[in-house]
């Protein structure tokens, strides 16, 4: 603890040595308005446009059980895929949203561990939504399978006729990186629920009241809790960040580990991390946006966090177009025919350079507009920045995958894929589930993470009240 | 809960509210050093440093995630050693179906042995706190129920062997208490 004289010179470690940090939690804010803020989103009424945009959600993922009813009755033939590409729109949406369900892992254990406050306000959220977009994923690669009913043959028991799963196929280390991801957020995210759903239950009455404080598990926010609480969260944080770098690797590793020219490449685990940590930070931005405005929560997730998450867009933006730009130049400099075939193809002369253009304008020059302070500033241009990384980031999933397998060794099997409607209405459907499920989020469970939140602000500090003691007692003694 | 008709023996202990967190801070390190075992403070949010104003060591729950990870890695080997090389080795990929095979494995081993970490934190956690236990004499008190809004809490047991009935409540009148409730079982 500093002592009387060092103290002297900095009254509080935020006006330390002349630099004023920007408050994480703007005009004064008390712990009662932090309270009253967040849990007030759940227990009042909706606002209209709650219902505005549940309605089609419902309608969008009634859309996907149709789609998956009419697959399984009928056959994956209803899908446009043949050979040589079997990796179609289901591979590249399962791709898509695994990725944007990396961003909450990134921000709640990452972030964590090196010591970002400003994660406070966005972790629940993006934890939320990183389940939900993992369980959007799950979807694709179950029906892939064809028999959906054989779906069991991925756990690790043997099947009818006793043989084991293959544990040195890439695909079965998806399942289980997968699966682990699904369940270790779950528990992290359950975790950091706790102390809110103990303030839910102490403000509620009747059946919220009960059902809350069951799920609260009789939290007591005793520090003799507190203090194996914060050990916990500090360990799955931990054992969080390898694992949010390990699913993506592993994802990249269904492609890396084939022969096919255009996947076959060391790049690609780096490539495809710092891929989805962008799409993911660009789907956090496109929910959170929108949600700071309709309930007021500009105090709570401020232009600094907007301007942080920019600046983590454009920094994995830029290394994702480092990555496009080494893949070239790799196919070139390693004069491999196949390859260097695949990557002419990719930007030259084959039937899908429009999506390679797409891709690369969307994922690499777009973002390079939030070198500006002023871009970063300006929600509508974030907000529509972010929106073109959304799409973009899909494309670079159809860019890898099927354009890879259209044009594979054999010339007399090439062809053009393209997606049938029950691919384009199970895409839709997942994207009805995804903002379905997260509403429902928003409408029964605090969406800022109010303990965290209370956490960082100045007076929180149990400091504080002597640094402001000793600052007035020396503006007395100099007056 | 009434707390005019309370006897000694129906006596929990006593809910103290503080004003602010640094005030919590101090009265904390007060009642350490009186050397009290059975006491508390709740508060809204972990306030930084309170394990040592309340004199509590290093929490010992990595230990418990420890030996879930070894577990898991273990398990995951076992499982992986025994289908692929002992009980069916199956020749794929031409990866080798003995010792060698290794690297092969690494992806899942390292999955499971996160998976059972981070269930051996969940579950090592609940049981060092005690959770879940639903029914508590703290949520009797109406003081209490403020913790998790924006109330710094004490709470001193009259299980502690240095409680009195009177001398603790002048303690905490002396260390900065405002208002205090007297909580039963």
């Amino acid at each position: 603890m500093a002592d009387t004289n060092t103290a002297n010179t900095a009254v509080h470690p935020t006006e330390a040595e002349g630099v004023v940090r920007e408050p994480l939690v703007l005009n004064n804010r008390s712990l009662g308005w932090i309270t009253e803020r967040i849990c007030g989103i759940v227990e009042n009424r909706q606002p209209f446009i709650w219902w505005v945009l549940f309605v089609p959600s419902v309608l969008l993922f009634l859309c996907l059980v149709f789609s998956l009813v009419y697959l399984v009755s009928t056959g994956v033939g209803v899908w446009g895929m043949n050979h040589p590409v079997a990796w179609g729109w289901d591979i590249v949406n399962f791709v898509f949203w695994i990725g944007i369900g990396h961003a909450g892992t990134l921000i709640s254990a990452i972030l964590f561990l090196t010591r970002q406050k400003w994660r406070t306000s966005v972790n629940r959220a993006s934890e939320a939504m990183t389940l939900i977009a993992v369980m959007c994923a799950g979807i694709f690669p179950g029906f892939h399978v064809g028999r959906f009913w054989m779906v069991w043959f991925l756990a690790p028991v043997p099947n009818s006729n006793a043989i084991w799963q293959n544990f040195k196929s890439p695909l079965l280390w998806d399942v289980f990186a997968v699966s682990t991801y699904f369940i270790v957020s779950v528990i992290f995210w359950y975790i950091g629920l706790i102390p809110d759903l103990a303030t839910l239950r102490d403000r509620g009455k009747g059946i919220a009241k009960k059902l809350y404080g069951f799920f609260a598990l009789g939290w007591r926010g005793g520090n003799r809790q507190w203090h194996h609480y914060e050990m916990a969260y500090l360990i799955l944080a931990a054992l969080s960040t390898p694992l949010v770098l390990s699913v993506h690797s592993v994802v990249s590793f269904d492609f890396a580990t084939s022969v096919v020219p255009g996947w076959h490449t060391t790049i690609f685990p780096p490539y495809f991390v710092a891929g989805a940590i962008f799409g993911g930070f660009a789907m956090v931005l496109t929910l959170m946006l929108p949600i700071r405005k309709l309930y007021g929560l500009e105090d709570l997730i401020t232009g600094k966090h907007v301007d942080n998450m920019a600046k983590i867009i454009l920094l994995t933006g830029t290394i994702v177009g480092y990555a496009y730009i080494m893949e070239l130049f790799i196919s070139y400099y390693a004069a491999n025919k196949f390859e260097g075939d695949a990557f002419h193809m990719r930007i030259l002369s084959g039937p899908y350079t429009w999506a390679y253009y797409c891709m690369f304008f969307c994922n690499v020059i777009a973002p390079q507009v939030f070198w500006f302070h002023w871009a970063r500033h300006n929600l509508w241009m974030v907000f529509i920045i972010v929106n073109f990384v959304n799409f973009g980031m899909w494309f670079e999933r159809f860019v890898i995958i099927p354009t890879s397998l259209a044009r594979d060794f054999l010339p007399g099997q090439w062809g053009y894929y393209s997606a049938s409607w029950v691919e384009k209405l199970m895409f839709a459907g997942s994207f009805g589930m995804f903002f379905m499920l997260f509403l429902i989020f928003i409408r029964f469970l605090p969406i800022i993470a109010v303990s965290e939140v209370k956490g960082v602000l100045p007076e929180s500090d149990p400091h504080y009240h002597d640094w402001k003691r000793l600052r007035e007692k020396r503006r007395g003694a100099g007056k | 809960m009434s707390n005019t008709t309370s006897s000694s023996s129906e006596l929990f202990g006593y809910v103290a509210e503080f004003s602010s967190a640094t005030d919590l801070y101090h009265a904390a390190e007060k009642v350490r050093d009186a050397g009290f075992r059975r006491w508390d403070v709740h508060t809204p949010y972990p306030i930084h440093g309170m394990d040592h104003a309340m004199g509590l060591g290093k929490s010992w729950l990595s230990a418990i995630v420890l030996v879930g990870g070894i577990t898991g890695s273990s398990v995951a080997l076992f499982l992986q050693f025994f289908t692929q090389v002992s009980l069916y080795p199956t020749v794929v990929q031409d990866k080798p179906i003995n010792v060698f095979t290794l690297p092969a494995f690494f992806p899942v081993t390292f999955e499971l042995t996160i998976l059972l970490a981070a269930f051996a934190t969940l579950f090592g956690l609940l049981s060092i706190i005690m959770l879940p236990r639903w029914n508590h004499p703290l949520f009797n008190s109406s003081l209490f129920s403020k913790f998790s809004n924006d109330g710094f809490l004490m709470v001193i047991e009259s299980r502690d062997p240095k409680f009195k009935r009177e001398k603790t409540k002048e303690l905490l009148e002396e260390i900065g208490a405002g208002k205090i409730e007297e909580v039963n079982y």
